[in-house]
Formats: structure tokens, sequence, C-alpha cells
């Protein structure tokens, strides 16, 4: 029930904001280039929030999440500008796509722990990009030309909603939990009867087909695909999202997607000082925020939502949000 | 005999650029088994080391060999400066903010110097001249010889330092276990700032000798070889010295035979295959140890 009541308020919530940037769109208060990187805004949150799931709730650090982007992307453009199919069968097809791929890679490379998963991810990232590059079909190295513009405010909106709304779904239901129990301790876990490996393909596949349905709107934004775009230096510009942010926090990737997206695009005007701006910028971030700008915390634990649930300190323990032990954080 | 003479023939190339890997990847597995961090900003280090020896050898006209030793003192110290202001203060921190910072601290020093020193490539001088030996039908250039003999020192005494000398215990002692070498009157962090001066000299030696044998040095340039060099590392089993020397030439030799027979776009890709392949079967590298968990 609870639960039901913050789900109608969070959406009533994204359901405003997105008529207001639309209104504000539509009257042409925010030009083009804010709209478009209000877009990419809405796709990093895609990616960030899926890779958090498999980095932050289930703790299997991931590093190749611009290559699952990748699968989705060039799925999709396939499906629209060669088979000339609607856009949301096409998102749907790159989603199963890239979900597929991450669990016919996760089932090996999952018995891997911590660095090294990384750069197994990270290695098979690289090898999706440069098979990409190497299939003629899809234009190689030279890119994907002729894409047909789908990708609206509206579509990336709400398509990010929807995504929010699944995983965090998944993360407070039973199998939610199950991952984070993998995060915190695995021997624990298993102790208690978690299937660890099947949770970890799980988090795994439903983490990179997310990364295709953000992969699917990307492509569609612009005219061009590259195979260059996917390489790993994108899937570090996530994790450093997912991080920024506060590692399992889902407020923490959107605010971590915006903040970083935002610093970017800000800094377009001085392009030969941007990158050292940013990467100042991340480094103090680190410094004086080194659990994430959001740590565990989610918004619905700030005080105003507290009051508008109105809920009792039991039902609050039982749904495990309580702000009282969100501060301390398992391992990274 | 057509298949053996390119065969040897790559094996001999892929061994230089091998030994240029392993040379990175030291200092990435000296201060991964010390701290426990991947160091990103390793690769950057190694083109400041590139761009150090080359303005040596063009402005003061020094020759290669005192170039390099500048450029390894240099980059020795820029390595202390990064980790006693980046890495330094974050000891305590989640690990992965401390990565955080090492992405971060490795776009500072790419688009730092590039605002510095331009983005387009520069012309590495010619310091070898057209040496070449043919020994039985195989040619090995002037360049390899350089890199075969530079790497070969330099491992000599990186091995020196660290089985034979008092710093080089403390450092195994380090990175065994921080906490009982620091009531053993070790000062860590101490300890761990040299590391990491020792890493950074390596990689700008690393820098040098890929500036020699390429010819061509950019901004960007760390950062395929820096990841390169980190596979090599977990290939060997990172925070393993011997590993990191194997694994960095395996990996130049693989490369080198698959860009040989196979076809160079899938150099990369057969290098990344390979080293996955490699974890599923040892999941802690060649080298590394199995460590079993307590619970």
């Amino acid at each position: 029930m609870i639960e039901r009541k913050v789900d109608a308020l969070l959406a009533v919530v994204g359901l405003v904001l997105f008529a207001i940037i639309y209104g504000l769109i539509e009257a042409d208060v925010i030009g083009p280039f804010w709209k478009l990187n209000i877009i990419i805004i809405c796709i990093n949150v895609i990616m960030s929030v899926s890779l958090n799931l498999i980095n932050g709730y289930t703790g299997q650090f991931s590093l190749g999440h611009a290559g699952f982007m990748a699968v989705g992307a060039y799925v999709s453009v396939v499906l629209t500008a060669k088979l000339h199919l609607p856009f949301a069968v096409a998102i749907l097809v790159a989603a199963i796509a890239a979900g597929f791929v991450g669990f016919l890679i996760g089932i090996p490379t999952l018995r891997l722990n911590g660095d090294y998963l990384a750069i197994a991810t990270l290695g098979l990232c690289e090898i999706i990009r440069i098979v990409i590059m190497n299939i003629n079909y899809v234009g190689g190295a030279a890119g994907f030309t002729g894409i047909p513009h789908y990708t609206t405010f509206t579509w990336a909106f709400l398509v990010m909603l929807a995504t929010l709304f699944f995983i965090k779904n998944f993360v407070n239901s039973a199998h939610g939990r199950a991952c984070i129990a993998i995060r915190e301790n695995e021997i624990a876990a298993e102790a208690m009867g978690v299937k660890i490996v099947n949770y970890k393909v799980l988090a795994f596949t439903l983490g990179a087909a997310f990364a295709g349905v953000a992969g699917a709107l990307f492509a569609h934004s612009f005219y061009i695909l590259m195979p260059g775009t996917f390489s790993f230096l994108q899937s570090f510009n996530y994790l450093i999202m997912v991080v920024l942010g506060g590692l399992g926090s889902i407020t923490g990737s959107i605010a971590g997607a915006f903040v970083v997206t935002g610093i970017s695009a800000a800094l377009a005007g001085v392009p030969e000082f941007r990158m050292i701006i940013y990467s100042i910028i991340l480094i103090l971030l680190m410094f004086y925020r080194p659990q994430g700008l959001f740590g565990y915390v989610e918004i619905t634990n700030l005080p105003l939502f507290r009051y508008l649930k109105n809920i009792s300190p039991e039902a609050k323990k039982a749904m495990g949000i309580d702000t009282e032990d969100s501060g301390k954080g398992g391992k990274a | 005999m057509d298949f053996f003479n390119v065969f040897v023939q790559q094996i001999i190339n892929g061994v230089s650029l091998g030994s240029i890997y392993a040379l990175i990847a030291l200092g990435y597995t000296m201060v991964y088994g010390i701290i426990k961090l991947i160091n990103f900003a390793h690769g950057d280090i190694y083109m400041v080391g590139a761009y150090v020896s080359f303005f040596a050898v063009t402005m003061a006209n020094m020759s290669i060999v005192p170039a390099l030793l500048i450029s390894m003192v240099v980059t020795a110290l820029l390595g202390m400066l990064v980790e006693r202001l980046a890495y330094a203060p974050l000891r305590h921190a989640p690990r992965i903010s401390v990565l955080i910072t090492a992405i971060g601290m490795s776009f500072l020093l790419e688009y730092g110097s590039m605002y510095f020193v331009s983005p387009t490539p520069r012309t590495f001088p010619e310091v070898m001249g057209n040496l070449a030996y043919n020994i039985g039908g195989f040619v090995i250039n002037g360049q390899q010889l350089l890199i075969f003999a530079i790497t070969t020192i330099l491992m000599i005494i990186l091995t020196y330092v660290v089985q034979k000398t008092k710093v080089g215990q403390a450092m195994r002692a380090v990175s065994f276990d921080t906490e009982t070498a620091q009531l053993m009157g070790i000062n860590a962090n101490r300890i761990i700032n040299f590391t990491f001066g020792i890493g950074s000299a390596l990689a700008a030696a690393g820098g040098v000798l890929v500036g020699v044998y390429y010819n061509s040095i950019d901004p960007l340039m760390g950062i395929m070889p820096g990841l390169k060099a980190f596979v090599a590392a977990v290939f060997g089993g990172i925070g393993s010295i011997p590993g990191a020397m194997a694994g960095g030439i395996m990996l130049g030799v693989i490369e080198a035979l698959v860009s040989g027979f196979i076809s160079s776009t899938f150099r990369d890709a057969a290098a990344f295959a390979i080293l996955i392949l490699v974890l599923l079967f040892r999941p802690s590298g060649i080298f590394g140890k199995a460590v079993r968990e307590k619970v």
C-alpha cells in the first residue's frame, strides 16, 4: 500500500516536471542546444541508473557499460533505418539484444570478482566496439549514416521515467534485496540461500538491457552513429556519474547524470579548458564527498517525502528506508 | 619456410613492443600491490615522460640516454606529486572514489598537457639512425636493440631494488600488510610515495622508448598503451612484479602475431579476448596468488 502511494507521488512529480520542461521547450525558453542536452541527460540517467543496478546495488564492478549501449544503438538503427520498423519496436528489440549480450557475457565473467571483473568487462566492451567497427553492413569505422531522427524530448523523458520506476521497484523487491545482500557479503548471502550466480546474472542482464534502451534513444538523437563513441572512456563517464551521485542511490544516479552532463554542456563555450575544469571539479568532489553526492540516501527519504507519506516508523523499517543506517556504506 | 620467417620476425617485434608494455605494467602492478588502486593516470605519466625527453632532445640537444634519465627523474617527481595531492588525502575513502580521482587526474594530465604543448602530434627525432642488424635472415633494428637493452637494465635494477635494498624490503612489507608494516616502524606513506615515484620513472622510460620506436608523440598517446599495460598487469597477475614483466611481453607477442597473421584491426580485440580466456581459467592471472576468502 505504502509503496503504491510513494510510486503515485513520484509519478505525479515526474509528470509535472515533464509538463514544465515540455512547456518551456514549446515556448522556446529552452533553445535547441539545451533541448538536446536535456535529452542527453535523460539518456545518461538511464545509463547511470542501470549501471548503478550492477555496480551500486549488486556490487559487481562493471566497466563495460558503453558496450551494451553500442549493441542497443546498432540493433535499433538497423531496425529503423534498414528495415523501417517503428521506433518502439526498435527500442524493445534493442533492449532484448543488449540484455541477451549481457546475459551471454555475464555467465562466464561474473565468476570473477573485483578488479578482475572490471577489466574483463572493459575488455568485452572494447571487443564489441571493434567487432562493430569491422561490420561493413553498419558502416564500419566510418559510421552509420541516414538515421531517422526519432528521439524527441517526450520519448526520452517517458522512457527514462519508466526505467526509473522499473529499477526502483526491482531494487525494493525481494530480488533487489537479494542483490543488495550479495553486495554486502557474498558468502553470508549464499549461506542465507540467495542464489548468487542467478542474481548476479539477472542484475547484469537487466542493466545491459536498459543500456540497450539508452543506446537506441542515443542513436536516434543524431544523424550519424560512430563506433568510436562507445569506447571505454564512455564507460568511465557513466561510472563517474554513478559514483559522483552515490553508489546504491537512484536519486544519486539521476543527480550524477545531471551534474556531469550539465557541467560539460555549460563548459562547451570554453573548449580548451572544458576537460581541465571538469577534471578538477571531479577530483574536488571526490575529496569532499567521497561517498558521492547522495551516498545511500534516496529522495524519498528526505523530510518532505516522509511527511507526505506520513507512515508509522514500523512500516518504514519494514520498507528498509530507515535513514538511520543510510550513512554506512558497503565496500566499494 | 615463409611461415616460420614471419613468425620469428613477429616474435621479435612483439617482444620489443611487449617490453614497453611491461615497463608501464610494472608501475600499475606495484601501485596496485601496495594500495589496491588502479592508477588510471599512469598512462598519462608515461605520456609526460615522452614529452620531457622530446624537449630534452630537441631543445637541449641531448642524446637519448641523458634525455631518458632526465625524463625519468622529472616524471618520478610528478608521480610522487600526484600521489601526495590526489591520492594521499583519500587513503581511507572508499576504493571506488580513489579510482574516480585517478580517472580525473588522468583527464587533468591529458588535457592540461594538451593545453601547454598543443594537441598536434610531434615527430620524435631519429636517435638511432638507420641502424639495422641482419641476424640469420631476421631484421632487428636499432630502436629494438635500444628497447631490449634499456628494458633489461631497468628490470635488473628494479629487481635489485625490490629484493635487496632496505626500501625494497619495506615496499614488500607494506604491500604484504600495511598495518603490520607500520607497527614495525615503516613509514607507509613514504613508501607508497616512493612506489609511485619508481612506477612513474619506469613508465617514463616506456614513453621515451615508444617515442623512439614510433617516432610520434601526442598528448593522448597514453590512453591505449596505459590500458594495454593494465591488461598486461592483470594478465600476469596484478600485484606481482615478475607477472607484469611476463604479462607485458606476452601481450606484445600476441598482438604482433595477430596483426602479422590475421589482421591488425583485430589486434586489440585479440589481446582482450585472450585476457578474458586467461582470467576464466586462472581468475587471478598467471602469476597471481589465489586469495581464499575467509568467512
